[in-house]
């Protein structure tokens, strides 16, 4: 056994026995970890933001640079602070819908070429052109699967004979895809409980 | 109307703008395009500050009033300030702000999210019976996966194949094909929510009042 000597692996093994202290019940030494993880991560993403977000895209831009048009950019910026202080909170809708807006505008070409017409396209063409019979099986399993899926989900008519049986091979492979996230989900967040066990024996504790 | 009708209209034009500039690469749009996205990050960082203010605020209010569990307020107040300051002071490349990532934040996020495993894998203990097709389809392709994510997945085999292999069809195609479909119909809801807020339908970001 050959304990780690930096006290920065010794103050991540204590909050990660904090953490897992959890698993017994809710106790101080949790309460603590946890209230320490939102602190700093509040602190971190607002240093992050602050530098990558406020001086450089603001600052620069307006100060260094002399770019006036950024002068717009530093009022929408200071109307969302107007959020606290309730008589004036109206004036942060500003900042929202500009940002809603473009997020919605930004989204409607990308969403449609990206979650739309390519998964589509990689569905349906060549489905059939995969080289051994187990891969055009599993490819045309693949398109029945995605094609029963939407019908499961078009409601504008009731689910009876045709559209029945298909909802129904629809919902079949909706459990086995559901089925198989879990248990990927599960093996990720198994892997990550490893991870932990082996920083505690191995780079704290020296075990490993 | 500088309270809902003036927003409306901006949204309105900021929505339009950024669905041509995607069909017109013309370099003044694309000069345009790239100060909204600016613009965006800034307004971003400025309501990530206003939320930690307000994070701030309420745990300010706990400590003021000595709250039950109030020290554990003062304990993310500081890990707060601790980090901000790290960062201000010693800049975010070196110096304690690396540190305090690595050594506090990292280890918490991972044990929080290991610590998922355990809940999940009782919450499925606890719902997932085989009590028709479908339910036994689902626990079967779960089972499937998890075993053979494991090195012992791969001496396990069903007529002749391997669950290490079993579970790579299963999370290549039925797994891919059920995805896809919800992909393609979350897509279609996204771009028509999308529509709805530009046209001016969907208004609930605005909140509710004057």
């Amino acid at each position: 056994m050959h304990p780690s000597p930096d006290p920065g692996i010794w103050l991540a093994a204590i909050l990660t026995l904090a953490g897992f202290s959890f698993l017994w019940r809710d106790n101080p030494f949790f309460k603590v970890m946890e209230h320490m993880l939102v602190g700093v991560s509040a602190g971190y993403y607002l240093v992050q933001y602050a530098y990558s977000a406020l001086y450089k895209k603001l600052y620069v831009p307006l100060v260094v640079q002399g770019n006036l048009l950024f002068a717009g950019c530093a009022i929408l910026g200071l109307m969302v602070f107007a959020r606290l202080f309730p008589k004036r909170s109206w004036l942060s809708r500003y900042p929202v819908a500009f940002y809603v807006a473009a997020g919605a505008g930004y989204s409607i070409p990308s969403t449609i070429q990206a979650r739309v017409v390519k998964q589509m396209q990689v569905t349906m063409v060549n489905f059939l052109d995969q080289g051994s019979v187990i891969a055009v099986i599993s490819g045309f399993l693949l398109f029945l699967g995605v094609v029963t899926v939407l019908l499961y989900f078009f409601f504008s008519a009731e689910h009876r004979g045709v559209l029945g049986a298909a909802s129904k091979i629809g919902i079949v492979t909706l459990m086995i895809g559901f089925g198989a996230s879990f248990g990927y989900t599960v093996m990720s967040r198994i892997t990550l409980l490893i991870g932990r066990f082996q920083f505690l024996l191995g780079d704290w504790l020296g075990f490993l | 109307m500088f309270r809902r009708t003036i927003p409306t209209i901006l949204a309105f034009v900021v929505g339009v703008f950024m669905i041509v500039q995607f069909f017109v690469p013309h370099p003044v749009l694309q000069t345009l395009y790239n100060m909204v996205l600016d613009w965006k990050q800034v307004v971003f960082g400025c309501v990530l500050i206003v939320g930690t203010l307000t994070l701030v605020r309420h745990h300010a209010v706990r400590i003021r009033f000595r709250k039950q569990g109030y020290g554990y307020s003062v304990i993310a107040l500081v890990s707060l300030f601790a980090m901000v300051l790290a960062g201000a002071v010693w800049g975010i490349e070196k110096g304690p702000y690396p540190w305090l990532f690595d050594y506090v934040q990292i280890p918490g996020q991972a044990t929080m999210f290991s610590l998922l495993g355990f809940f999940i894998a009782t919450a499925a203990y606890r719902s997932f019976r085989a009590r028709n097709v479908t339910a036994t389809l689902l626990l079967l392709s779960g089972v499937i996966v998890m075993l053979g994510r494991v090195p012992a997945g791969e001496h396990i085999a069903v007529a002749g194949v391997s669950l290490s292999d079993l579970a790579t069809w299963i999370l290549d195609y039925p797994n891919n094909a059920a995805k896809r479909g919800i992909l393609i119909g979350v897509g279609l809801g996204m771009t028509s929510t999308a529509l709805k807020i530009i046209i001016g339908i969907e208004r609930s970001y605005l909140g509710k009042g004057d």
